[in-house]
């Protein structure tokens, strides 16, 4: 599965990073050799094997549906880029 | 001081040799003389390292001290501490005070620890050198010209110079082994859930784990015993009970069964490096044990396996990073979208931003399946492999690396040459098993470690078998001949 530089710009939008034209063809490249290392996988037989997301085989947890944080919103505002009345400023979106 | 171990400064402590704040500011001191040449520390706070060890000293006086009060550690920079900077050796977190403390931090506060400094880091403890720090690279206090290994590369190189005498570290495919290995001390990732990660900056949240880094694995037991446990507060945290960990250490290792994997001594294994852990396992087979050959067949889909979970996992959890909740925001961004994109590339480093990509691909429409599921399943192969070595061994032995300390700069162009580095540390986070690095020989003045690998929530045993190959070895004893003058 060769990767072109195409997909690399498909693949930067996705992920909302900017990759510069000029640094496209550097990026593809190391990708590219990433991708080729790990395409060795492909060779392997998995058939019938259960994919695995946890080691330890564990499944997500329960807990009461009871509120066990406090409020603390002046402190998550303060380390905050841009904030204003209790809100989280960015550019504006809707013309 | 400085070259005490964390039993002996407790010792000190308790007999009144040394107060903390006498012993905090010796390691202060120690880190303002040669943090400028190795930059093991990101952040050091003196003020409030010596108003801890007053508070731990006043609590030894009026007798309400824990085992560890007063003791100094130095965290990696990836724990959030309330009011102290957390970088994650990152641009993208430069600025970013967290509101709160990482269970770990709370429970080393709770013990009366002081906390000595946040230490350098490669960025979002993506790499095997420390090069990948927003901060720059710290150095091995062995030889400046190599690195300390990586992600946990501060913490290891401050242990072997002497900045503090226990650090933290974590660990998501080598990041608290490797770097142990390359500085000549003892370190532990405990299984998988052992230790909380809550307030612990994710990564890859299936292998992320917290564990010590010390000079002796007793250090380390007496460290596991402040870290291990449940936390409600991060529901992948395990509900094992926790045992005394030092409890085990002194048991004898006759007839214990340690496997050692051929696919481990490889040609791809340094030959003095192969030397010195011949060496260390006939020191365990003196004290009793027995050694037997064992194999894990698909040790070679470890690396391809795991640079498809680790991104996939990296690229999910670092789409936080928005730039408008906390940490960078690039300036003047013109709309929403300039402002992610523009945000993430300039605060990201560049082998963040190939994790990302090479995550994002795997996961992507179209391709999750001949990726993400496929090492999911090969994940579970790798995995099968220990469980049935288990069946015929105690534990699992082996080199902690291919080979000692490399050069800076020398694997720095070629990421997945980097990635090779890590080829017997990797399959341990994939398992979820407990691994740690012993100091074990110095290949050309530098330190080499011995790895053992343990069953799930089989810390005791590893920490025992380790504790009783340094009651018959020095190599941990061993220190770095800094020549203040030269490096700095």
């Amino acid at each position: 599965m060769s990767i072109e530089q195409s997909d690399i710009q498909s693949i930067a939008e996705l992920a909302r990073i900017r990759v510069r034209d000029d640094q496209l063809e550097e990026v593809t490249g190391r990708i590219r050799d990433i991708l080729s290392m790990v395409d060795q996988l492909q060779a392997a037989d998995t058939a019938n094997v259960e994919p695995m997301a946890n080691p330890l085989d564990a499944t997500a947890r329960l807990r009461a549906d009871e509120v066990t944080e406090t409020n603390r919103r002046d402190a998550f505002q303060a380390i905050a880029p841009a904030v204003e009345n209790g809100l989280y400023l960015v550019p504006k979106v809707i013309e | 001081m400085i070259n005490h171990t964390v039993a002996q400064l407790m010792h000190g402590l308790s007999e009144k040799q040394f107060s903390s704040e006498e012993l905090t500011r010796a390691f202060l001191d120690r880190i303002e003389a040669l943090n400028g040449s190795l930059n093991s520390f990101i952040t050091v706070d003196p003020d409030s390292a010596i108003n801890a060890a007053r508070k731990a000293d006043e609590q030894r006086a009026s007798g309400t001290a824990r085992a560890l009060t007063g003791v100094p550690v130095a965290h990696k920079d990836i724990f959030c501490t309330a009011g102290m900077k957390t970088s994650c050796g990152s641009r993208m977190l430069d600025n970013f005070v967290p509101p709160y403390d990482a269970t770990l931090i709370q429970r080393f506060h709770e013990q009366g620890c002081v906390l000595l400094g946040k230490t350098n880091m490669d960025e979002f403890a993506m790499g095997s050198s420390n090069e990948n720090s927003f901060y720059g690279p710290a150095l091995n206090p062995w030889n400046t010209q190599c690195v300390p290994g990586g992600s946990s590369g501060g913490s290891a190189a401050a242990v072997a110079a002497g900045m503090a005498p226990a650090a933290t570290g974590t660990d998501t495919g080598g990041s608290i082994r490797q770097p142990a290995a390359f500085c000549g001390i003892t370190g532990l990732k405990p299984t998988y859930g052992r230790v909380s990660r809550l307030g612990m900056v994710a990564f890859a949240s299936s292998l992320d784990q917290a564990g010590p880094m010390a000079r002796t694995a007793e250090d380390c037991a007496l460290l596991l015993n402040v870290m291990a446990g449940h936390d409600p507060g991060d529901s992948t945290s395990a509900t094992e009970s926790v045992p005394d960990y030092t409890a085990a250490l002194e048991g004898s290792l006759e007839g214990l069964r340690i496997g050692l994997p051929s696919q481990y001594f490889g040609s791809g294994l340094d030959a003095q490096t192969g030397q010195c852990i011949e060496e260390a396992l006939k020191v365990l087979e003196q004290r009793g044990a027995i050694l037997k050959e064992v194999s894990l067949p698909h040790s070679d889909l470890t690396i391809p396996t795991y640079y498809i979970v680790a991104p996939a996992e990296a690229s999910t959890n670092l789409s936080r990073f928005d730039g408008v909740r906390y940490g960078y925001r690039c300036e003047n961004p013109v709309d929403l979208h300039d402002l992610y994109t523009r945000t993430r590339e300039e605060g990201f480093g560049d082998e963040v931003k190939r994790r990302i990509l090479v995550g994002t691909y795997a996961l992507s429409a179209g391709y999750y399946d001949a990726y993400y599921r496929k090492a999911q399943q090969a994940r579970r192969l790798i995995r099968q492999d220990f469980l049935d070595c288990f069946e015929n061994v105690d534990i699992i032995a082996g080199p902690t690396t291919p080979g000692p300390a490399f050069a800076l700069g020398a694997k720095s162009d070629d990421p997945v040459s980097m990635y090779l580095e890590d080829v017997y540390t990797l399959a341990v986070n994939l398992a979820g098993l407990p691994g740690m690095s012993v100091p074990a020989g110095l290949v050309d003045g530098k330190p080499v470690g011995l790895q053992l690998i343990g069953q799930h929530f089989g810390e005791s045993t590893l920490l025992n078998v380790a504790h009783q190959f340094q009651l018959a070895t020095d190599w941990h004893l061993q220190q770095p001949q800094l020549n203040l003058g030269e490096i700095s």
